[in-house]
């Protein structure tokens, strides 16, 4: 009796250890890579290095391209999947019939949310840049990865509206209101801070995606700023991409000092999206 | 006093799904009078009350037989608009269920969404409600204040408010106190009595002493049959039906 309450103690301590180095492993290997990264590229971040064209002479280059490209994929990107997202998310949560076709396409929509990002560039090459002749422009690149994305916008925009009570549209349409203005007035805007929180996570996925983009022909080697939306780009993990695989070493510290960047930009996504949600959690209780 | 009839249903039928809910319901409701619907849980009766103003058509799998007659329009007729008998006819729930937006903006919404953006008449029309659903006097100073803010016995009365800020013509209350303490409870009665001078209310509720105390006509639901309709009076005085007597003495449900 005593012997089987210590196995028991002794079973539970070994499981709280191995609980917690599975923790730390991850922590661990999570902070060495950031600090390797810090120690290699922070001294190369500057105005030049942020302001200045890639360049054949490693000292001289700079990531201003691949920015201002990340900006305008992401902008345009943000602009195509959030009102495509949450239309979809509207039309299954709050009108479509619950039957077998609506089961059908949600299932639908959580396979693609897990198919790879390189096939979505295959699919963005044959329909954008070929089909569609949008060519390697920001468009084609910005409808890549819109495609890529969409499933999480939708999955999350209807979680976030799936958690509005009912209580709140049948006093609505008590009233007399009509089924939009139900959504429009008092639905939308009670879900809308769960909604932004999970198109901001989308779209920090997105910032980081290279294969879709090297897959449909994104240049590697930019030394102009795109005008239009017809215009060749690049963007940050290609330009990252681009410098690592080269054999100097001072292109390896520009790698790092372009990662710095990038992770700064998905560090400020994310906050804005946890800020959100705490905001959402602390002014309505139901 | 000449009692003109509000509603008239006749060979009243509803399913959910498969499950049949309510079977031939006849009844008429009068006018400016307060009608009781009582019975045991999983009666019918608040099925009953959503079908007066068409809230079991959000329900996917609802289906109906029989008429039912608003002054002698048919609700479930082709011509008739669930959105204006809604207006018409207005309702307040068993959970008080305010918006999450100010004490001001709950009642004008009614309004806003029929296009009224007029401040002076969207002002008086949140002084008139909040006086009538006797709330005033505790939130006159904080009109802009978060609804959710409020208690639950306040949140009731805005939720009142907000109904008669429409102008219907009925009030439909679901079970209104089940969720109030006893002195909020007291003071929705109060209200309810004071409504019926200008409204039709028709309440469902499982406190037969509330129905004693407020109603005019009561109605008992058992099995989704309309057992017994009279005078409330004597409906607990003299029930001319055996089961509404042993509901009505507690001997079950």
């Amino acid at each position: 009796m005593g012997d089987t309450v210590r196995t028991n103690r002794t079973r539970d301590m070994v499981f709280f250890i191995i609980a917690l180095g599975a923790t730390f492993t991850g922590l661990l290997f999570l902070s060495v890579l950031i600090v390797d990264i810090l120690m290699d590229g922070l001294g190369r971040i500057d105005l030049a290095f942020l302001t200045s064209f890639p360049s054949r002479k490693p000292e001289r280059a700079g990531i201003l391209s691949a920015l201002v490209g990340t900006v305008w994929i992401m902008g345009l990107t943000a602009l195509f999947s959030f009102p495509l997202g949450v239309g979809a998310a509207i039309y299954l949560e709050e009108y479509a019939r619950k039957n077998w076709l609506s089961r059908l396409i949600e299932i639908n929509i959580a396979n693609l949310a897990g198919v790879p990002s390189i096939i979505y560039g295959l699919l963005g090459l044959s329909i954008f840049v070929r089909t569609l002749d949008l060519e390697r422009s920001l468009l084609s690149g910005a409808l890549t990865l819109t495609l890529l994305i969409l499933p999480i916008i939708i999955i999350s925009s209807r979680e976030a509206l799936r958690a509005i009570p009912f209580s709140i549209r049948e006093a609505s349409y008590a009233i007399g209101a009509t089924r939009w203005q139900t959504i429009y007035k008092q639905v939308l805007p009670s879900a809308m801070p769960g909604i932004l929180t999970g198109t901001i996570l989308a779209l920090s996925r997105a910032i980081g995606e290279t294969a879709p983009l090297i897959t449909i022909g994104a240049l590697t080697y930019v030394a102009f700023l795109p005008e239009t939306i017809f215009d060749p780009f690049t963007v940050l993990p290609i330009q990252i991409f681009n410098w690592v695989s080269r054999p100097q070493k001072a292109f390896a510290i520009n790698a790092a000092g372009a990662i710095i960047v990038l992770l700064c930009i998905m560090l400020l996504l994310n906050s804005i999206a946890i800020y959100l949600r705490y905001r959402f959690q602390r002014r309505i209780r139901w | 006093m000449v009692e003109k009839d509000v509603f008239s249903v006749s060979g009243l039928n509803t399913w959910y799904g498969e499950k049949h809910i309510l079977r031939d319901v006849n009844l008429a409701i009068k006018e400016r009078c307060v009608t009781a619907l009582i019975g045991p849980s999983g009666c019918g009766k608040s099925t009953f009350l959503r079908c007066l103003n068409r809230m079991n058509d959000l329900i996917p799998d609802f289906r109906m037989e029989g008429s039912i007659l608003y002054r002698d329009m048919d609700i479930y007729s082709r011509e008739s608009d669930p959105i204006d008998i809604r207006r018409r006819i207005g309702m307040v729930f068993q959970k008080p269920n305010p918006f999450p937006k100010s004490i001001y903006r709950n009642i004008t919404y009614g309004l806003e969404i029929f296009g009224i953006k007029d401040r002076g008449v969207l002002d008086e029309a949140v002084e008139r409600s909040l006086r009538k659903a006797a709330l005033w006097d505790e939130v006159k100073d904080n009109l802009h204040q978060n609804a959710l803010t409020l208690s639950g016995g306040q949140q009731q009365r805005l939720c009142i408010a907000r109904a008669i800020a429409v102008s219907p013509e009925v009030i439909l209350f679901d079970e209104p106190c089940s969720a109030l303490d006893p002195v909020a409870t007291g003071k929705i009665e109060d209200l309810i009595t004071e409504l019926k001078r200008d409204y039709t209310v028709i309440i469902v509720t499982h406190n037969m002493q509330q129905a004693a105390r407020i109603s005019d006509y009561t109605g008992f639901f058992m099995m989704g049959r309309l057992v017994e309709f009279d005078i409330t009076r004597k409906v607990f005085t003299a029930p001319s039906n055996k089961l509404t007597e042993d509901y009505i003495t507690g001997r079950f449900g």
